[in-house]
């Protein structure tokens, strides 16, 4: 299955262009240029996953931005992806406290299951981009997994790690946007 | 057991509702600060407080609110600073989204003081279903008259909004994050002019961290002398120890600043002692920034004294036998933990998030990144380990914002008290890269 590809002239549906308008407002009329990032998450949020050269034009036609403020932007942060992905991004942190309770041999783990490389393309199936990303921030219920909104935590057993893809895998795919309801990961949740 | 100041509340059902967190006594601070003070009164209770910056640099507060320029007629702000992302910190997170009420009245009583009528919450784009915790909370804020226009009575207006970022660790530095706020890439500024001055869209500002903003409603309530009474010297009030690596219970817990490291470490009410029943090597106390320490350097300073969870405990010894209490990001580390491994880990990390405006910092890092990674994979010379220590004092006060300090100090501390297994991986690679293999000799102390 081929990763899903953004329309050639993309449009954010009207939920988006709801939500975008509200951003609007907090910031000032001068200002505009502030709402990039939480527009950008939209955008990638609606666009499969990722942020095409023509998903950046629409964001900066949206904001009244010339078309390189976008790029310049969406290199910088490391959470828009610049090309296809597949269904579920995972997003394993690397970073010192989670190698040190077993990300390294998470993600060996994760590519021997799912048969994708970290770095490389998605999964055969489209199902899953596996990425390492540095400290997401939640070092005391390591190792993590982020997959869109969704903490995964305490990923080291095999056990954990089979119940985080049968929930993603069971998943119906649609687009999420950045606002809607995922659940708390588990350190979250009252007791 | 200690005093719970932000956190008595935390595991209350339904805290993150309007209704019971006021239930709890929550916005009495703008009650007070809107009905009973003015906004310099405010500042200076803070002031007395002691309290000291909880993102890591730990800058009086009150301090730094009084910087702030106060030119007539021109729109100032208060950004509080979420972009919670230094390797071991994982306080933030917990406060805001189990306790937002607690950070949106930090951020009303102190906008108020700071005479501040829009307010932004900047939170790491990684952590949008918190942003959505706060937003569902500041509605909530907004429909009980405590945000938006005329507040509480009082004459006084707030706007609160909540933006989120993209990814970007550099955006915890102050600047990097004002311009991040402004929709650009997170390069820090030149300072001066410093954000006091001129800050987002070139007006004054103050960028305070969560867990500071969330002290202010317990400082406004109880008052500043009261608040100094807590703590030791001029280490102030409560902190927020994120605990994680290698502890029996990991987890995030409110000290009264003054607790030994070794009770933090080894009591139940705290972390429980090492896993799986092995012994403590070393401990990273403030984040991943700050210098790393043997046990015998943790738990004890260089003169026998316990050390104590406290800025100035931390840090005596300076950086030969010392750290810094940094954001209290408390990483342990077991007896099998190879010291070169986890020095190349926090180096990569630091040139993967250096934002390349410096030079010394763009190269450095990458310098450091690559040797490291040679003499943990088994490939290293000798003359490496001074390499390394030599590209760090480069990289150091060569840079604009304080990363490249952050990327050095770690480095230059694991080759102080670890040089024997730093040598030990050139002399023996292949027993050094031998999956599982543990250094056998023993650290440096001073």
């Amino acid at each position: 299955m081929e990763p899903t590809t953004a329309p050639t002239k993309p449009q954010f549906s009207p939920a988006a262009q709801v939500e975008i308008k509200r951003l609007l407002t907090h910031y000032p009329d001068d200002r505009k240029k502030s709402a990039l990032l939480p527009v950008l998450h939209i955008a990638q949020a609606e666009f499969g996953g990722w942020v095409s050269p023509e998903v950046q034009d629409l964001v900066a036609a949206t904001l009244g931005l010339q078309p390189i403020e976008v790029y310049e932007v969406a290199t910088f942060y490391t959470m828009f992806n610049l090309k296809p992905v597949g269904k579920h991004v995972l997003e394993i942190c690397r970073t010192g406290p989670c190698m040190l309770r077993g990300s390294d041999e998470l993600t060996a783990h994760l590519e021997r299951i799912t048969g994708a490389k970290v770095g490389g393309p998605a999964s055969e199936d489209g199902l899953f981009t596996l990425k390492e990303v540095e400290c997401l921030a939640a070092c005391g219920f390591a190792p993590i997994v982020q997959v869109r909104e969704k903490y995964y935590e305490k990923l080291d057993t095999p056990e954990a790690v089979d119940a985080m893809l049968t929930e993603l895998r069971n998943q119906v795919h649609r687009p999420i946007l950045p606002w809607e309801e995922v659940g708390l990961p588990n350190s979250l949740k009252n007791n | 057991m200690g005093r719970k100041l932000l956190t008595e509340h935390i595991n209350v059902e339904g805290i993150d509702t309007f209704e019971v967190y006021r239930k709890h006594g929550g916005y009495r601070s703008v009650e007070k600060a809107l009905k009973t003070m003015t906004p310099d009164e405010v500042v200076e209770e803070v002031k007395k407080s002691g309290l000291r910056g909880r993102g890591g640099a730990g800058f009086p507060t009150g301090m730094k609110w009084s910087f702030l320029a106060k030119p007539e007629g021109v729109p100032r702000y208060l950004v509080c600073n979420a972009d919670e992302s230094e390797p071991g910190t994982f306080k933030d997170r917990q406060l805001m989204s189990k306790l937002p009420h607690l950070l949106i009245e930090g951020m009303i009583t102190s906008s108020y003081a700071l005479g501040a009528n829009t307010s932004y919450i900047y939170i790491r784009g990684e952590l949008l279903y918190v942003l959505r915790i706060l937003e569902k909370a500041i509605a909530e804020a907004y429909a009980n008259g405590f945000l938006g226009k005329n507040i509480l009575g009082s004459g006084y207006d707030l706007d609160l909004h909540v933006h989120p970022g993209g990814g970007a660790y550099i955006c915890g530095e102050e600047t990097a994050l004002l311009e991040s706020l402004e929709g650009k890439r997170g390069n820090p500024r030149n300072k001066p002019p410093f954000p006091a001055v001129q800050g987002l869209y070139a007006r004054p500002t103050v960028v305070n961290n969560v867990e500071s903003i969330a002290a202010i409603p317990v400082i406004v309530n109880m008052t500043g002398d009261e608040y100094a009474k807590i703590g030791v010297g001029r280490s102030t009030g409560t902190k927020l120890i994120s605990a994680c690596g290698h502890l029996n219970k990991p987890g995030i817990y409110e000290i009264e600043l003054g607790v030994p490291v070794e009770e933090f470490i080894y009591s139940d009410e705290y972390c429980g002692g090492i896993w799986k029943g092995r012994e403590l090597k070393a401990v990273v106390a403030g984040g991943s920034s700050v210098p790393i320490l043997p046990k015998e350097l943790i738990l004890k300073t260089a003169a026998g004294e316990n050390r104590l969870m406290t800025y100035e405990s931390l840090s005596d010894g300076g950086f030969i036998t010392g750290t810094m209490l940094g954001s209290g990001g408390f990483i342990a580390m077991d007896e099998t933990t190879c010291i070169v491994r986890n020095t190349w880990n926090f180096s990569r990390f630091y040139h993967h998030e250096s934002c390349g405006q410096c030079s010394p910092c763009r190269e450095g890092t990458g310098w450091l990144e690559k040797v490291l990674h040679r003499l943990e994979y088994g490939h290293g010379h000798m003359e490496d380990i001074d390499l390394l220590v030599s590209v760090a004092k480069q990289i150091e006060g060569n840079t604009i914002c304080p990363l490249g300090e952050a990327a050095a100090w770690p480095v230059a501390a694991a080759v102080r008290h670890f040089r024997d297994e730093f040598e030990w991986h050139v002399k023996h690679p292949q027993e050094a890269t031998r999956p599982g293999a543990v250094y056998p000799g023993k650290a440096v102390l001073a």
